[in-house]
């Protein structure tokens, strides 16, 4: 296969996924006010000190941020699985892993980049001081890759079992652990003064290892489920 | 370059049961072959055993075993057409969506989609999302696909449900069409063809009652 | 050209062979681990500084070990099933999971015991153990992934897919547990990281760590002929097998 026509469906793939989505809004919507309700509560629960809180924040964000990935992950295949949508891109003459790659793609645009967005308004509610703001954003922009990539593994593995959810966690979570560590390391390295650059380019190299190899195991698992 | 596929001595068991064993057939150009069989014998199976869906117990599948040159997975893909059960129509875009998206996803620019869904009897459906449409609607949305594929060989299972009569003789005439110029259709149906293929070979499955 | 599709290895031939080593294997797993137990427990030295709540180390540092390297296997084996689309590969799997999971979890339970006289708590977070917590997560989501297909078959592929993305996964947790943990905790007690042992505690443990290999070994074995029985239940050597174990066996006659 030529590389115009590998271009020419990766685009298709994505353009088709985006108009299905652009008409749900809510799938969209939904999981980010699931975040912003989970963040909200921890001040309830805890108490508004700011010491607490700031303490705290960028774990909670992280670990809402992992749990909204999480909920949102069946409409990464589920959909395609039930109409036969799936079982057509294994069939294309394109690399699957490549059509994979652009629903991994899709789903960090829809899910990964509003994430990123929204998290100078968690960090204002969870009183994060302002210096660790930056370090905040950074994490996430190069550690929500890793969270669509690693979420597109567990859902197409899990995609023709109807009952997902809760198995999906039981897979996916265990492989978040570095993440979180990092992730949360380096708001809190930047918390205390010190350099929290090192954790963000770590994280960034992880993400790059995820984005490479994270197709090929979508791949795979997709042939595995429209068996 | 007349044989599309030579399939030899194929086996295939499910839980235990044998669905069919040493199963052979050869597909040349301009040939129907029909795949017949009670629920459950494995119609489906062997179909998509055919295009790589489904790991068999046994058996060697070839297509173009005339040609020169190993064919390679890809090659092969570019050359067969397959509709399975599900339909593949996503039911949030409109008809029209649906039937350009899936020309882009197979590598074709210049289809003319009002065209073709004038051909499929669908004008004035256009727009509505293909989730509101029958079940005979969304299946006409797919076989869109039949009127501007190239591919010489059609794998096509059931691909009569759900279609009411005018829908049956519009896609008999296309297979018509496509055999004449030198195409090939295995398909399954449960009703038998109101055409008559110039050359059309049956296969049983008689799923495990050996 | 397009795909060959035939058995490299004979289920058969393999269930015959591990039928073969069964005994052997067991039976050597059994001398070595009374040997290890018997030497570790009564008649290694007390350790100067632990006194006699080390000797847990000759079940915890065993276990500990072979959870890691049959989580290894496991992915191993899922690769080559995938490679070179061997059936027996992918069996072996659900042979060697739970035998992991289990090893993983006596490691953890171990582990926690050791920690109440070292740090005064059932549970630390300290890097090893968290990492071992880890570990036993991922065996569980394999072994869900596997029972959650109702064909072993896909089962099998899924969780071998899962098993070789978590198998990439393992250092990089490993890593970070390690970072994470210096991160948060000044002084580690370094009960883990000794000075070199003294060899009239070495060698009892190495015994130990001989014995519970082959232990692991021969519980896969049996689990693996077990599972080639299974699936392979109703081709004629199988059904000839069991008429031979019927004529052996009386018992079992009567009963079918």
């Amino acid at each position: 296969m030529n590389s115009a026509s590998n271009w020419q469906a990766f685009r298709a793939v994505m353009r088709r996924d985006l108009m299905v989505v652009m008409r749900r809004r809510s799938d969209i919507l939904n999981p980010l006010l699931f975040i912003l309700m989970v963040v909200s509560l921890f001040p309830l629960a805890v108490g508004p000190g700011p010491d607490i809180l700031g303490r705290i924040a960028a774990g909670v964000i992280w670990v809402a941020a992992l749990l909204s990935a999480l909920l949102g992950s069946e409409r990464l295949f589920r959909d395609d699985f039930l109409d036969g949508s799936l079982e057509q891109l294994t069939l294309l003459p394109q690399p699957l892993a490549l059509l994979a790659a652009a629903k991994v793609v899709v789903h960090w645009l829809l899910s990964g980049l509003p994430l990123v967005i929204l998290a100078p308004l968690c960090a204002l509610l969870l009183k994060l001081p302002l210096q660790a703001w930056p370090t905040l954003v950074a994490t996430l922009v190069v550690g929500t890759p890793i969270l669509s990539a690693v979420t597109a593994i567990g859902a197409a593995l899990t995609v023709s079992l109807g009952r997902g959810g809760a198995l999906l966690s039981l897979l996916l979570l265990p492989l978040f652990i570095p993440l979180l560590i990092f992730a949360s390391g380096a708001v809190e390295a930047s918390l205390v003064g010190t350099a929290a650059w090192p954790q963000v380019l770590l994280l960034g190299g992880l993400s790059l290892l995820t984005l490479l190899l994270a197709p090929f195991a979508v791949a795979a698992a997709i042939r595995v489920s429209v068996n | 370059m007349s044989t599309l596929l030579t399939v030899k001595q194929l086996v295939s068991q499910r839980a235990g049961r044998t669905l069919f064993a040493d199963l052979s057939f050869d597909l040349q150009r301009g040939d129907v072959l029909h795949i017949e069989g009670v629920n459950g014998a494995g119609k489906s199976t062997l179909l998509r055993a055919l295009v790589g869906l489904v790991q068999l117990q046994a058996g060697d599948i070839r297509y173009f075993p005339e040609s020169a040159l190993p064919t390679d997975a890809n090659d092969w893909r570019q050359q067969v057409l397959f509709l399975g059960h599900k339909p593949g129509v996503k039911a949030e875009l409109t008809a029209l969506e649906n039937v350009s998206l899936q020309a882009q996803l197979s590598g074709v620019e210049s289809i003319e989609p009002w065209q073709l869904l004038a051909t499929v009897g669908l004008l004035g459906l256009e727009d509505l999302p293909a989730g509101q449409l029958s079940a005979g609607q969304q299946r006409r949305i797919a076989l869109t696909r039949l009127w501007y594929s190239q591919a010489p060989l059609w794998i096509l299972d059931e691909p009569f449900t759900a279609l009411d009569t005018d829908g049956i003789e519009l896609l008999q005439q296309r297979f018509a069409e496509h055999t004449a110029a030198g195409g090939a259709i295995i398909l399954t149906s449960h009703q038998p063809l109101t055409w008559q293929p110039t050359r059309l070979q049956r296969l049983r499955i008689t799923g495990g009652d050996e | 050209m397009w795909r060959w599709l035939h058995p490299y290895a004979k289920p058969e031939t393999v269930y015959h062979l591990l039928g073969r080593w069964l005994p052997w294997v067991a039976g050597t797993a059994t001398l070595m681990l009374a040997a290890g137990m018997v030497w570790g427990l009564a008649f290694a030295p007390a350790d100067y500084q632990q006194g006699d709540s080390y000797r847990i180390i000759f079940v915890h540092v065993p276990t500990a070990m072979l959870s890691m390297s049959l989580y290894v296997g496991l992915a191993l084996s899922a690769l080559i099933g995938r490679v070179w689309q061997l059936k027996m590969a992918d069996w072996a799997l659900s042979a060697i999971a739970p035998v992991g999971l289990t090893f993983t979890f006596i490691s953890l339970v171990t582990g926690a015991i050791w920690g109440k006289p070292m740090w005064g708590t059932w549970w630390e977070w300290d890097a090893r153990l968290t990492s071992q917590l880890i570990l036993l997560f991922l065996y569980i989501g394999v072994l869900a992934l596997y029972h959650a297909f109702s064909d072993n078959r896909s089962g099998a592929k899924a969780a071998g897919i899962l098993a070789m993305v978590g198998v990439i996964n393992i250092p990089i947790i490993r890593y970070s547990v390690e970072w994470w943990n210096t991160l948060h905790q000044g002084s580690t007690l370094t009960v883990f990281e000794r000075p070199p042992m003294a060899n009239s505690m070495l060698v009892p443990l190495l015994v130990s760590i001989l014995g519970f290999s082959l232990l692991a070994a021969s519980l896969i074995f049996q689990r693996m002929r077990n599972e080639i029985l299974r699936q392979e239940l109703r081709r004629p050597w199988v059904k000839q097998e069991l008429a031979e174990l019927a004529t052996q066996q009386p018992a079992m006659k009567e009963q079918s």
